[in-house]
């Protein structure tokens, strides 16, 4: 009950998204509280990326309203705009790291930007940065290219988290890693979400990590949240399609 | 007012607003951060308060620098968190520097009265940046001017080897499609020939058009002062027919065609098209390279023909409309002037600049490292060096067509 007091940071309502005459999400309703962990799911090509990026407005919206920390993103003026996009972070699919900058100036880019600090505070802050998500330093000259999948999504972490954001949206953070490394980047959102306070908003297919760092799962079917809860209602669900999703043969061996 | 006031109450500092706090308001909501400094006996307290936070890093950096320790009498130091109100990977950070400075001062350091919920990530901070980072050593000025230019020679021989084995690779493809001729990709090669042949046509008319009658123009008006305006149908023959017309086309392909195919080898090796291909059993070169490098032997003799033609009807225009010279005359003129070694000169040149274009822009293609940066600087390269070795070539064709007397 203690949950349902708590600040809402992302307030979806009615939201409608559509390309030409197809209608993606349709009139979707969803609350992401402060300081929680919130797993999307949802079938591939159903709509889970284009509500993420609705929300962060690179996808127009048709109707509905988007508020986030409490500001209306549809009324905001550009300066309420800017403030916002100054707290949150993003981590693309693909980390959509800059491939001209050392992954030191990626990670500084945003800090470059928006602040004005010394050369030295940037590149301890940086440094600081990529330690805590679990890189050693001297990673910090190499370039994205010279990086592997893994360290990518930690970097692109670490970017997402320059300016110690207070919403992380995190688009299928595991896909393309081992089990072993996804579970330490599972650990990692856990641990950063608890000693930064963050607001996650995470799309993710991997049942592994609905299950391990989820505070609660939105599942989305026909562009509406069919159900949004901790695990348990997931699994307590009638609904076809979470059924398949949460009592799968993948499903069981999760839970062994 | 404000800043004598500030100056007074014992070491508080003041400053103006941040400018991420003058830009967003709602930031102020929570004061301003605070370091205040006191002296009790060997121990130095400083007092920290407010928002520690990024937004006011820049604001908390000119606080620290300003915090003076006197030398002889403090060897303690101890900074009292409890004031803080909000505390960021920023904030945290700069708390450890202050602990960091002066133990390295041969102070002792410590914060106390942290609030609970900010151990984890002073804790966490208080791990990072132990071990120095790596320093690159910095070359001096000269040292690094005279590495440069080493560089450079090293990747023109680079560059040099890569054409050759370039040029080998596909007439190595060449000869096995010769033996085998069903895994010849016409489909492919009719393709790119649509794309650098067909339409480019437009834009080479046009261009070479232009060109025609800006020769003929500078010719007539030169050439009158002494009467001798009709000789302008020899210059503009010749001319087009043997140099012009071919470099025109062969630089404007190189720009139009070879850009191309650097971009697109380029981005299918950046992601890792070329590596699929290769493990399936084909050979890019083949594949991708070879119908490319066909289209284009194909296209730019035809192009240089079409543009030359033009080239000859622009000067032909401009000698009547501006020169009076009637066309009847103009071409008996022509006739007379040109021969067919001059036309066969010009056409001659243009396969082997196809060849040239076509082998540079797919090995700068096939260098394409990860970024798209290097996807930019390989396309600028092969458009530059193609132009260049384009000319080059056509001076030797000039030396190797005057020494057999054609």
């Amino acid at each position: 009950m203690q949950a349902e007091t708590r600040e809402v940071a992302i307030r979806v309502r009615d939201l409608v998204v559509g390309f030409d005459s197809r209608r993606v999400l349709d009139g979707l309703s969803l609350d992401v509280k402060r300081g929680e962990i919130l797993g999307f799911v949802g079938a591939s090509g159903g709509g889970k990326s284009v509500l993420m990026r609705t929300i962060i407005g690179l996808i127009p919206k048709r109707a509905g309203t988007i508020e986030v920390l409490g500001v209306d993103l549809g009324r905001a003026s550009l300066k309420q705009r800017r403030a916002i996009e100054r707290r949150w972070g993003i981590l693309f699919q693909q980390g959509a790291l800059f491939s001209s900058l050392t992954v030191r100036q990626n990670v500084q880019f945003p800090m470059r930007e928006y602040l004005d600090v010394s050369d030295r505070l940037l590149d301890d802050v940086a440094m600081a940065k990529l330690e805590m998500v679990g890189l050693k330093p001297e990673v910090g000259d190499r370039y994205p290219s010279e990086l592997s999948g893994g360290m990518i999504k930690r970097v692109a972490l670490a970017r997402a988290l320059a300016l110690d954001p207070d919403i992380v949206f995190l688009d299928e953070p595991t896909s393309g890693l081992d089990p072993i490394g996804a579970g330490e980047f599972d650990d990692l959102i856990r641990t950063l979400q608890r000693t930064l306070g963050l607001t996650v908003f995470m799309v993710t297919h991997d049942l592994d990590s609905l299950y391990t760092v989820c505070d609660r799962i939105a599942a989305l079917a026909d562009g509406k949240v069919i159900a949004a809860g901790p695990i348990e209602t997931m699994l307590a669900s009638e609904h076809p399609w979470l059924k398949a999703y949460f009592h799968g043969k993948r499903a069981r061996a999760v839970m062994g | 007012m404000s800043g004598s006031r500030s100056r007074s109450a014992d070491d508080t500092l003041r400053l103006r607003p941040s400018p991420a706090a003058r830009l967003h308001p709602e930031f102020l909501v929570n004061g301003e951060p605070l370091l205040t400094s006191t002296i009790e006996g060997d121990r130095l307290r400083l007092a920290a308060g407010g928002p520690w936070t990024a937004d006011h890093a820049a604001r908390l950096e000119r606080l620290i620098a300003k915090v003076r320790v006197p030398k002889k009498r403090v060897s303690r130091v101890e900074i009292d968190a409890a004031g803080i109100e909000r505390l960021d990977t920023f904030g945290a950070w700069l708390l450890e520097r202050i602990v960091r400075d002066n133990a390295q001062a041969q102070r002792e350091a410590q914060v106390v009265r942290l609030n609970e919920r900010y151990r984890d990530l002073f804790d966490e901070v208080q791990q990072a940046n132990r071990e120095p980072p790596p320093r690159r050593r910095e070359a001096g000025a000269i040292r690094s001017g005279i590495e440069g230019i080493g560089r450079t020679m090293v990747m023109v021989g680079h560059d040099l080897v890569q054409i050759v084995l370039m040029f080998g690779a596909v007439m190595v493809a060449l000869l096995r499609v010769l033996v085998r001729p069903a895994t010849f990709r016409l489909t492919s090669v009719v393709h790119h020939l649509d794309r650098v042949g067909w339409r480019a046509v437009p834009i080479i008319i046009l261009i070479t058009f232009l060109i025609g009658a800006v020769i003929a123009q500078q010719g007539i008006f030169h050439f009158r002062r002494f009467g001798a305006d009709v000789y302008v149908v020899d210059m503009v023959g010749i001319l087009v027919l043997r140099e012009v017309g071919v470099l025109i086309v062969a630089i404007m392909v190189a720009g139009r065609s070879g850009s191309a195919y650097t971009a697109e080898l380029g981005s299918m090796k950046m992601r890792e098209e070329t590596d699929a291909l290769r493990t399936m059993g084909f050979d890019p070169v083949e594949v991708l390279i070879l119908p490319r490098i066909i289209a284009l032997i194909i296209g730019l003799p035809i192009l240089t023909f079409l543009g030359s033609m033009s080239a000859l009807y622009g000067g032909g225009l401009v000698s009547w409309l501006y020169g009076g010279l009637n066309p009847d005359i103009f071409i008996a003129r022509l006739r007379d002037a040109i021969s067919l070694d001059h036309f066969v000169v010009g056409m001659i040149k243009a396969p082997f600049m196809a060849l040239i274009i076509g082998v540079v822009s797919c090995v700068e293609g096939m260098q394409v490292k990860g970024s798209a940066e290097s996807l930019g600087a390989q396309t600028t390269a092969a458009v530059v060096k193609a132009i260049f070795l384009v000319i080059v070539l056509d001076a030797f064709f000039a030396i190797f067509f005057a020494s057999i007397g054609m």
